[in-house]
């Protein structure tokens, strides 16, 4: 089997989608990762009402961590200047005013942009919407961060979502453990690949057909 | 010292005349902003067959048995109306079957909706609305049996309001009349719980004089709040109780490790 990217690897490449100045929202799982590889100045954005917070409590300072500075995903953090609390309606609104980034992990993501987050269909019970709905339908560029394939080698890149929609027409940009994805209206370009992969090879895994960009090349971090 | 009746001695005698079949809002998230004292208050009480509406449904884990989350309800709880039920997966934890006995059985109704849905739904409520074309979710399941229509070429679906009876709200601080300023992240939809109830309880660690409180910092007016219970240093979920209980798990190697990485692996993999 031939290695893929590791999701540090693939939080690293997402990170690099932002720069100092923008907002931000990390999805739970791995898009939580890119915490770490942002550039400086790049904001978080919580849903539960905070912009704009310092870097997550760690081992080193575990001391600090408050029962009031929670993130969304029940994280503790640190105060930073120029941070700001606010209520749950003035996040939502932020939300989908179009000017945070999005980064949403997924289950699948069709090649009209339509995305598949939180559910597995069927009998799941064990529903989490959240703000992926608010997030993937309001912000200012959508980006998902997956594996490229299920567990058992599916492709996760479909024609068609089969599990429940969670936006239609909403990612810009998908990043896997397998290449750099653009949405696009003439479908899905493939504008990097992993060390190692070739365009062919990622096409195997992908259902729809992927257009290939004039300067696809090799993942750099 | 003006007194508006509002104060109450006790998270029980501030739950005084609430009937079954009441409809509830309350904040939860986790340790930062759940009423864990008003929870244990309901969980004490004889009231039955509430409808209650959270930004999460999710079991809060060994803590549970010293601060009360959503899911102690479950036993006092007819539906719930939330953006997210379960979260095991993606807590991290394994304990996906906890649920099962409510939800499965359909002993336990639910209603799933997104976030911005959720508190636009009580917002709309507060503001009187009868509804409002709402276009998150276009083209999902939270759409099917909705009113759509096209407005200046854009697809939206009608969404109702939710007036809560009751809203349980946690704040920082309040004066007499019920001015309120809460605590970091913990505000989240509570201003707007506040608006939207018809009746408004809210617990606090500090109870002040009104002009003690900066009008400029005020984020709640009182003209929201009905009751107040100020929580008792050695009650359930009071800051003192929080900080000791994050202190006691924070520092066990192993159990902090769970807490700081808490959804590092989540949902999506």
């Amino acid at each position: 089997m031939k290695e893929r990217l590791g999701e540090d690897v693939i939080a690293m490449r997402a990170a690099k989608e932002l720069k100092s100045g923008d907002c931000c929202n990390l999805g739970l799982g791995l898009p939580q990762l890119l915490a770490m590889y942002v550039p400086d100045g790049v904001r978080f954005q919580a849903e539960n009402g905070a912009l704009g917070y310092g870097p997550l409590v760690t081992e080193d300072n575990w001391q600090e961590a408050d029962y009031g500075k929670v993130d969304a995903g029940g994280r503790f953090f640190t105060t930073a200047p120029g941070m700001s609390y606010f209520d749950f309606l003035t996040s939502f609104a932020m939300i989908r005013s179009g000017r945070i980034y999005s980064v949403l992990g997924g289950l699948q993501v069709s090649e009209k942009g339509d995305l598949a987050n939180h559910s597995m269909g069927g009998e799941d019970i064990y529903l989490m919407i959240g703000g992926a709905m608010d997030l993937a339908w309001g912000a200012k560029k959508v980006i998902v961060t997956m594996t490229h394939t299920t567990k058992d080698g599916k492709p996760k890149i479909v024609r068609k979502l089969t599990l429940p929609a969670t936006a239609r027409n909403s990612v810009d940009m998908v990043i896997t453990d397998l290449a750099v994805m653009e949405i696009t209206d003439k479908g899905v370009v493939l504008k990097e690949t992993a060390p190692g992969w070739s365009a062919e090879e990622i096409q195997a895994l992908t259902e729809p057909k992927l257009a290939l960009a004039p300067d696809l090349k090799e993942m750099e971090l | 010292m003006k007194d508006y009746g509002k104060v109450y001695a006790s998270a029980d005698e501030a739950l005084a005349g609430i009937p079954d079949g009441v409809v509830m809002a309350a904040h939860t998230w986790g340790f930062c902003g759940t009423p864990h004292h008003l929870f244990a208050a309901i969980m004490r009480s004889n009231i039955k067959d509430i409808t209650l509406l959270c930004p999460n449904f999710m079991p809060f884990g060994a803590l549970e048995k010293f601060l009360p989350g959503p899911t102690s309800l479950l036993p006092k709880l007819k539906k719930v109306i939330t953006p997210g039920i379960g979260g095991s997966r993606a807590m991290g934890t394994d304990d996906k079957g906890f649920l099962d006995d409510y939800v499965k059985s359909g002993q336990l109704e639910t209603e799933v909706i997104p976030h911005g849905i959720w508190i636009e739904r009580l917002h709309a409520a507060a503001m009187g609305l009868g509804g409002f074309y709402n276009p998150v979710g276009v083209g999902t399941d939270v759409e099917t049996g909705k009113e759509k229509r096209v407005i200046d070429g854009r697809e939206y679906f009608l969404e109702k309001p939710i007036r809560p009876d009751v809203g349980i709200i946690k704040a920082l601080k309040a004066d007499r009349f019920g001015n309120l300023v809460y605590y970091g992240a913990s505000r989240g939809s509570y201003p707007i719980i506040a608006q939207a109830s018809r009746l408004t309880i809210v617990e606090v660690d500090e109870l002040v004089e009104e002009g003690e409180i900066d009008p400029e910092a005020i984020v709640t007016p009182g003209i929201y709040v009905d009751r107040i219970v100020k929580i008792q240093e050695a009650d359930v979920g009071s800051a003192k109780q929080k900080k000791e209980l994050m202190q006691l798990i924070m520092g066990d190697a192993i159990l902090r490790k769970v807490l700081l990485g808490v959804s590092d692996k989540g949902d999506q993999k």
